[in-house]
């Protein structure tokens, strides 16, 4: 692969040297599922976080609102209006906002306790018996009750102190993070297992780095290609875990759109207006099916096996 | 292996012990009071009789360790003497739901069948439907029915049980009227009509949960065929002179079993939980639906002993899929 692209280019600069990311890139790029999954992903991004600037609500009164509510799709309304009058194109923005961001920050949370938990169990030896169990331990909870239990207990105490809407974000993003940590932490732990004895180590060992840096400089980086897979799919579920939250009626309060909330808003309307619930769905689903095809395609990108064949 | 079996059974005691401890302490804070389903014209001195009586006042060691001894014990003898007609648990306390001031475990003997029959039955349709499609996926690879068998089985698992769900009762309930949107609980299967009318209700739920299942039980079957099908023992079967019909159903197909089976077994706790969401969308009064209604009416002991349930159904069939593994792959040895 590299001879060709080589010979391609000016024979002059045949050894230009090629970055792993660059490697990577290439051979995402011939997964042509995960190159539409990036695609659909970006519009839908965009569609929520630029909307809602290009696109402005009427300032209408209330009684002009009253009159306004279940209207059919129209140029004004593209999508219509819910059963309040409310723009319901504009509520799909925003609820993407919070179904997206809940599915960020929940990765985060969720990959930075299983990168910990991995290192540490991976690292040292007296921590992995003990770290380990606790991942049993945590894989054996029944997870979607104890989200409920979890969301039942702190909602009131948590919206006290950040208010309804950030005390329930908050408390949604910190339960799926702490629920679904996990796989990545089994997954760090082979590999950190694995890379300690690799020779590199030993000799950063041999010259007297500390075990900190070692960690952060040596060790780290290298499990960087599993983690970001990992985390490509704890996205997709945190989403999804969230939509369940809300679907079952113990997530985000009423006033607050996520899809889905929508959805389960729209289940009372369903039989007039079906369009309502299908909408937020599509988006749900779509938003998932795409990140699982990039997770996919990173999978192989990151694969040096498969890189370069 | 017995050994194995034994040690692991020994292990999974003080898994469970400390999972119950998290599960009681966690329920066990929350902010409601077991009084708010007592009516408010009941005087002060009678209500504070009741919670007395229901034992509330206790230090909550002391209700854990009597929650941990019903459970394990009193309920056990409970359910022994109701199948043998004994009464060795006459006069023992039992967990008490603060619902309906029965006990738990009749709430659960009542709502367990319908849980059983859909997602029983989805299960083994999802499995019948995804065995063969990784066989065939995994024999012609990358052939136009494999890249849709992938495709069918990204979007299965992709697309949430409660949007799908919901589709299919805008679809054949609302628009074509064909299923009923509603399961009917107390539907009595009598004679060919009632059970007609079963069938149609269990449609949707099954195909639901059936369809989400086999998704990503196909993949494995695939990629277990397409490991086994690369060995050498398959060529030399071929070279014998076998018919593709025995090198691929008798020899590999046999071998790609045992880690699939160890999936199957793996997935029948989550399909319980996954069931919490099913049985929301089509009014499903099972297990998942009594767990919904008593974390919204703070009935904390139905809460505990319930998740507890799933708790101890995750960690028996990790047990399970471990020993099955061990039983049928000789090449697996436990020390």
């Amino acid at each position: 692969m590299r001879d060709t692209a080589g010979t391609q280019a000016k024979p002059v600069r045949m050894e230009r040297p090629r970055s792993q990311w660059r490697d990577v890139w290439d051979q995402f790029k011939t997964h042509k599922g995960a190159l539409v999954g990036m695609t659909v992903l970006a519009l839908l991004v965009a569609f929520v976080v630029i909307g809602p600037f290009v696109w402005h609500e009427e300032k209408l009164t209330t009684t002009q609102t009253y009159l306004n509510k279940n209207k059919p799709p129209s140029l004004t309304y593209p999508l219509g209006t819910d059963h309040l009058g409310r723009d319901f194109f504009l509520r799909m923005m925003e609820g993407g906002r919070v179904s997206i961001a809940v599915g960020l920050v929940a990765m985060t949370i969720s990959i930075f306790i299983g990168t910990t938990v991995g290192m540490l169990s991976g690292f040292f030896k007296r921590l992995d018996g003990p770290l380990m169990r606790l991942t049993d331990l945590f894989l054996s909870l029944p997870l979607l009750p104890l989200l409920l239990v979890m969301v039942m207990l702190f909602r009131d105490a948590l919206a006290r102190i950040f208010g309804p809407e950030l005390g329930t974000f908050v408390l949604i993003v910190i339960a799926i993070g702490v629920t679904s940590w996990m796989p990545a932490a089994r997954i760090v732990r082979g590999e950190v297992l694995a890379l300690k004895e690799r020779e590199f180590v030993l000799a950063a060992r041999s010259l007297g780095t500390p075990n900190r840096r070692l960690i952060l400089r040596h060790v780290l980086p290298n499990v960087v290609s599993p983690v970001m897979v990992a985390a490509t799919l704890d996205i997709a579920s945190a989403i999804i875990t969230e939509s369940a939250l809300s679907f079952l009626g113990l997530g985000f309060p009423p006033d607050f759109p996520t899809w889905g909330r929508l959805l389960f808003d729209g289940l009372s309307y369903m039989q007039q207006y079906p369009e309502r619930v299908i909408w937020p769905g599509l988006a749900i689903s779509l938003t998932v099916l795409a990140v699982n095809y990039i997770g996919d395609g990173l999978r192989d990108a990151l694969d040096p096996r498969i890189r370069g064949r | 292996m017995l050994t194995y079996i034994i040690r692991r059974l020994l292990l999974a005691i003080p898994t469970l012990l400390l999972i119950s401890l998290v599960i009681f302490f966690l329920v066990d804070l929350a902010p409601g009071s077991p009084a708010s389903e007592i009516p408010l014209t009941v005087p002060a001195e009678v209500r504070a009789k009741i919670l007395e009586s229901m034992g509330v006042n206790d230090p909550v060691y002391v209700r854990y360790l009597l929650w941990l001894k019903q459970f394990v014990w009193v309920e056990p003898l409970n359910l022994f003497d109701h199948w043998f007609g004994t009464t060795y648990a006459e006069g023992q306390q039992r967990i008490i739901s603060y619902q309906t001031r029965g006990p738990v475990f009749d709430i659960i003997g009542q709502r367990i069948p319908q849980t059983l029959t859909v997602i029983g039955t989805a299960y083994l349709v999802g499995v019948l439907i995804a065995i063969p499609i990784g066989i065939y996926s995994a024999y012609r690879q990358y052939s136009w029915f494999d890249q849709a068998g992938t495709f069918v089985a990204m979007v299965g698992f992709s697309v949430p049980t409660f949007f799908t769900g919901v589709l299919l009762i805008v679809i054949f309930a609302v628009k074509l009227q064909w299923f009923p949107s509603i399961y009917d609980t107390t539907l009595k299967v009598t004679d060919w009509a009632s059970f007609m009318k079963q069938v149609k209700q269990m449609v949707m739920p099954v195909t639901v949960l059936a369809l989400f299942n086999a998704a990503t039980l196909s993949r494995y079957m695939r990629s277990s065929m397409l490991e086994n099908l690369g060995q050498d023992y398959v060529r030399t079967a071929r070279a014998k002179g076998m018919s593709e019909r025995t090198v691929v159903l008798r020899h590999v197909l046999r071998n790609s079993l045992i880690p699939v089976v160890t999936v199957i077994a793996l997935g029948i706790p989550g399909i319980f939980g996954g069931a919490i969401i099913t049985e929301q969308v089509f009014k499903i009064n099972g297990l998942g639906a009594a767990l919904i209604g008593a974390i919204h009416a703070n009935d904390l002991p139905t809460v505990q002993t319930l998740a507890f349930i799933f708790a101890v159904l995750i960690v028996t069939f990790n047990l399970i899929a471990d020993a099955l593994y061990g039983l049928l792959d000789p090449r697996i040895r436990y020390a």
